[in-house]
């Protein structure tokens, strides 16, 4: 029986359910491992290589290393590990959130400071502003 | 008897982390955010707690995919912060209460909540930052700390009234503890944020301050909400509102505002600040109330 998901018509959004949970296993475990700076310092001597050491897929792979944190998500990453790769390259967690709307960092920090993506035409798909 | 002295709530945003070690207190984009807390920590020097019983949720510091609890009770003597690959400053460790960390876990158990138990557990920015913000500039923690940790990671989670509901049961735990110490309840997350996806910077300021305005005085209205309909209206973390829910529930007595703050943005999300007192209801209200 699939499982129920009441949530797929919020716009833009990717709930980290159990199928994401499952499919993305190992790059969540690949994201935590850069919780260690040895390990952090081997991902940037060779991303390739340190990536190859993990049982992910070759799409999980190459989404890491374009740093499409869309596609990562899209392929069962969770945003709170895929935010590891981001501090290893010295990312806020601005220009992460950011980098995933389609906006520039100067677009998407304007528009925190101006009181963020509005709720109107943003619960659901579809929805008339 | 111990006395429940009341809630503080507040957002956790990791940045605040960073912006505490940089000392930005007065930085134009943090100023604002950092005002609101002195009133807190005024009111703290009066509530005098002696131990703090967190709501938080973690991050992946200590709770992963290969294990994943709904609710985790600490029971550790001492919960160590770590490194957490987001470049926030480690901060002192915290020194616990096994004691009251078992008679929680006991009377939960008992009322049917079925616990992860924790006798090692690091504790990440959500209950760090928070501690920070209520005890800046301390070596040692003047408080003695229960963290219990409420999965929002790994969707399902739990609900809005459960969380509400297992903060009654912690509040009715501690109002039974049998020792003469007073507690702060903390509950940390949200206020409204999307961290991820095409949505990602959203923020729903008319919800968040309903949320605020109503937990003091109604927040069974707010359990009225299911987990969905929070993530459509506050965003996928915004959910965290959870934590404000269970730290309310946790309040037995007459619940007042004592004051409140909310500022636009930090970082990605929107901070908000609750501090409410408990006061114990009268004994004529009790008996009524029996």
């Amino acid at each position: 029986m699939a499982l129920e998901k009441p949530y797929l018509d919020i716009p833009g959004t990717t709930i980290f359910d159990a199928d994401q949970a499952r499919k993305g296993y190992w790059l969540n475990q690949f994201c935590m491992s850069l919780m260690k700076p040895e390990n952090r310092a081997r991902f940037k001597a060779n991303e390739r290589a340190y990536l190859d050491e993990w049982p992910m897929t070759e799409e999980q792979k190459q989404a890491v290393l374009d740093r499409d944190l869309n596609r990562c998500i899209a392929h069962g990453g969770n945003i709170y590990f895929l935010a590891k790769i981001g501090a290893t390259d010295g990312k806020s967690f601005q220009q992460m959130a950011g980098s995933m709307t389609g906006m520039t960092e100067q677009e998407y920090r304007d528009m925190m400071l101006h009181g963020g993506r509005p709720i109107e035409g943003n619960r659901y798909i579809g929805e008339k502003k | 008897m111990a006395t429940i002295v009341g809630a503080i709530t507040t957002s956790h945003v990791p940045a605040i982390g960073g912006a505490i070690a940089k000392k930005l207190h007065q930085d134009p984009y943090w100023q604002p955010f950092f005002a609101g807390y002195p009133p807190a920590r005024e009111w703290l020097a009066k509530a005098r707690p002696d131990v703090v019983v967190a709501f938080y949720n973690d991050h992946g510091l200590q709770f992963f995919l290969d294990k994943m609890p709904t609710f985790a009770v600490g029971a550790a003597p001492e919960y160590r912060h770590a490194d957490e690959g987001w470049g926030i400053p480690t901060v002192a460790p915290f020194r616990g209460d096994p004691e009251l960390s078992w008679h929680v876990i006991e009377r939960l158990i008992a009322e049917e909540f079925d616990l992860t138990t924790c006798q090692e557990m690091l504790v990440d920015h959500a209950f760090t930052v928070p501690m920070s913000l209520l005890w800046p500039d301390v070596d040692a923690w003047p408080v003695r700390v229960v963290p219990i940790a409420i999965n929002t990671v790994q969707y399902p989670f739990p609900s809005p009234a459960r969380c509400f509901r297992l903060g009654q049961a912690v509040g009715r735990a501690l109002e039974a503890w049998d020792r003469d110490v007073r507690v702060l309840v903390l509950g940390t997350g949200g206020l409204s944020h999307q961290l991820d996806g095409e949505r990602a910077g959203f923020i729903n300021k008319a919800f968040d301050q309903m949320c605020m305005e109503k937990l003091v005085a109604e927040p069974e209205a707010l359990t009225r909400y299911s987990t969905v309909d929070i993530i459509r209206e506050a965003g996928v973390q915004g959910v965290e509102f959870v934590m404000w829910l269970a730290a309310r529930g946790a309040l037995t007595g007459t619940v007042a505002r004592v004051h409140a703050s909310y500022h636009i943005p930090i970082s990605n999300t929107a901070a908000g600040l609750l501090v409410m007192e408990n006061r114990p209801r009268g004994a004529a209200e009790s008996r009524a109330a029996a």
